[in-house]
């Protein structure tokens, strides 16, 4: 079936603003269950055990390689103008700033949105959330509330993670390979780092920890359609997660940079 | 936790448990319930008989609110839940519900889905939900070993009988089976035939029961209802539907391919 030009164009508008409306109204329902009663600690705690704990040795790996090939590739340009000296800084400064949230962003969207997506959407295909509803519980607080919270709480502790094992992996590099003097790379790291560095990398961490969640709970609660249907929901999932981690932390960067 | 509710409904004297009041639901284009009337008395157990697509699960859904009907209205012991969140949720905590693949949550044990409905809605101690779990679990003939298991190592056949505990554990007044013998072979879909019609008489629940297995229905049923292109085309006692004198009936139950229903694919989609 062919459409008119305009109209397609049109179709498609309408699509993404209802697309958009649905996810707000999903979001606000959401969040307005986790600060009504009851609560279910014991599914926090999973959630950020699963979220946190196992999401350590894939964000611990990701900082290291980032931090080690930032020391070598920022040599690579420094050293053609004698600036090796701020080699420390530079590294500290992209990992904290920028690297550390956006790399463990997207690790853990298609590690955790992934996962959620696929376990949400799974229930719903087998009608195990029709079946909480009768038994009298909500699958918004039962479901999606520990989610989102282990997501907002858990990754600004991967940041802090990534941040540290990715300057360490610079450290490793510049010491070892390019030849600095340890004590000298660690005062340089710390000399010009300031909270305001790591704390902006931790409120992205929080916005993408939340982000990703909620994507994963979105695609998973409006999936149907069977094992294809569960599939397309998990694709969606990380696709949209990593999306909205890269747009919202230019939309931080740039609110943090203004001031 | 049963009693108070059942006392109240004495009051009424001939005041249906259930009562859907011309029940209308679309989906886009496709009409799937169209002014559906049924009424369930307290105690009584109807089963619900149609084609695959006809509507009963809708019907099913928009008694137990997870779908809203465009028309019409469901009451329980009188008091209308399709409209109100709060009746509605009153209402849920009264109805145990068996679903078609059982519907366990995968994640949790055994026991712990049998007791879902204690510790989650009625805040019960997990060590005393344990023990009416593994009771309850013995009424439908699974013994304790099994209370640890994951429901992905169960039989469909246990699976089923674990749904069944789930629906009957916290002693609803109502319960609601969605074809609760598709998928299992014919011995034990007796079986679990069995242990419906036991366990609703045990609770003395009002029983709605949805299937398109006429043994099924004829072992469940004091009465019978068909249903067809959204509204119910006949109903009567069980004993009566051999001698219907109505078409759809007739060519329902002896499963013939020639008749008054005629299965549009499309139409089938919808449902």
């Amino acid at each position: 079936m062919k459409r008119p030009p305009l109209q397609a164009i049109g179709h498609g508008v309408l699509a993404l603003f209802e697309a958009v409306g649905r996810l707000s109204l999903f979001a606000l329902e959401a969040t307005s269950h986790c600060a009504r009663p009851p609560f279910y600690p014991r599914l926090l705690l999973r959630q950020m055990v699963e979220i946190g704990f196992y999401s350590l040795p894939v964000v611990g790996l990701t900082g290291l390689f980032a931090g080690m090939v930032l020391a070598l590739q920022s040599y690579t340009g420094f050293s053609r103008f004698s600036a090796e000296s701020t080699i420390p800084t530079v590294v500290v400064l992209s990992i904290t700033r920028e690297l550390g949230p956006v790399l463990a962003g997207l690790m853990v969207a298609g590690r955790v949105g992934a996962a959620m997506a696929a376990e949400i959407g799974t229930m719903r295909v087998t009608e195990q959330i029709d079946a909480l509803t009768t038994l009298s519980t909500n699958p918004h607080k039962y479901l999606i509330v520990p989610r989102l919270l282990a997501g907002l709480l858990m990754l600004p502790f991967l940041v802090l993670v990534t941040d540290i094992i990715g300057v360490g992996g610079g450290y490793l590099v510049s010491v070892y390979k390019l030849g600095f003097n340890p004590d000298a790379y660690i005062n340089n790291t710390l000399e010009y780092l300031e909270v305001m560095d790591v704390a902006s990398g931790l409120v992205k961490a929080a916005v993408f920890g939340y982000l990703i969640a909620l994507m994963g709970c979105y695609q998973g609660f409006h999936s149907k359609g069977g094992a294809q249907g569960v599939g397309k929901a998990t694709t969606n999932a990380v696709v949209t997660g990593a999306i909205l981690v890269l747009i919202f932390n230019y939309i931080i960067t740039e609110a943090f940079f203004a001031q | 936790m049963s009693a108070p509710a059942n006392a109240r409904t004495g009051l009424g004297g001939n005041q249906p448990k259930i009562a859907l009041r011309g029940l209308c639901k679309a989906f886009g284009g496709a009409v799937v319930l169209d002014g559906l009337d049924l009424e369930i008395g307290t105690g009584e157990s109807v089963v619900v008989i149609g084609c695959s697509g006809v509507g009963k699960s809708v019907m099913l859904k928009c008694l137990l609110g997870l779908l809203r009907p465009d028309a019409g209205s469901v009451t329980i012991d009188g008091q209308e839940i399709s409209r109100s969140r709060t009746a509605r949720e009153g209402a849920m905590r009264r109805i145990g519900m068996l679903f078609q693949n059982a519907a366990l949550f995968d994640s949790l044990p055994v026991w712990e889905n049998v007791a879902f409905g204690l510790i989650q809605a009625q805040g019960m101690p997990r060590g005393e939900a344990r023990e009416i779990a593994i009771e309850t679990m013995a009424q439908v003939g699974l013994d304790a070993d099994s209370a640890d298991l994951y429901p992905a190592a169960l039989s469909g056949g246990m699976r089923k009988r674990v749904g069944l505990a789930r629906a009957i554990a916290t002693k609803p007044e109502i319960i609601l089976f969605d074809e609760p013998t598709t998928g299992l072979d014919p011995i034990m879909a007796d079986v679990i035939n069995d242990l419906i019609v036991t366990c609703t008489h045990e609770l003395g629940a009002t029983a709605l029961t949805i299937t398109h297995d006429m043994r099924s229905a004829r072992k469940i049923a004091d009465r019978i209802a068909m249903i067809h292109d959204g509204t119910i085309v006949w109903q009567g006692p069980a004993a009566e539907i051999d001698s219907s004198r109505n078409a759809h009936v007739e060519q329902f139950v002896n499963g013939r391919a020639e008749g008054p229903i005629q299965l549009a694919v499309a139409h089938a989609a919808a449902g």
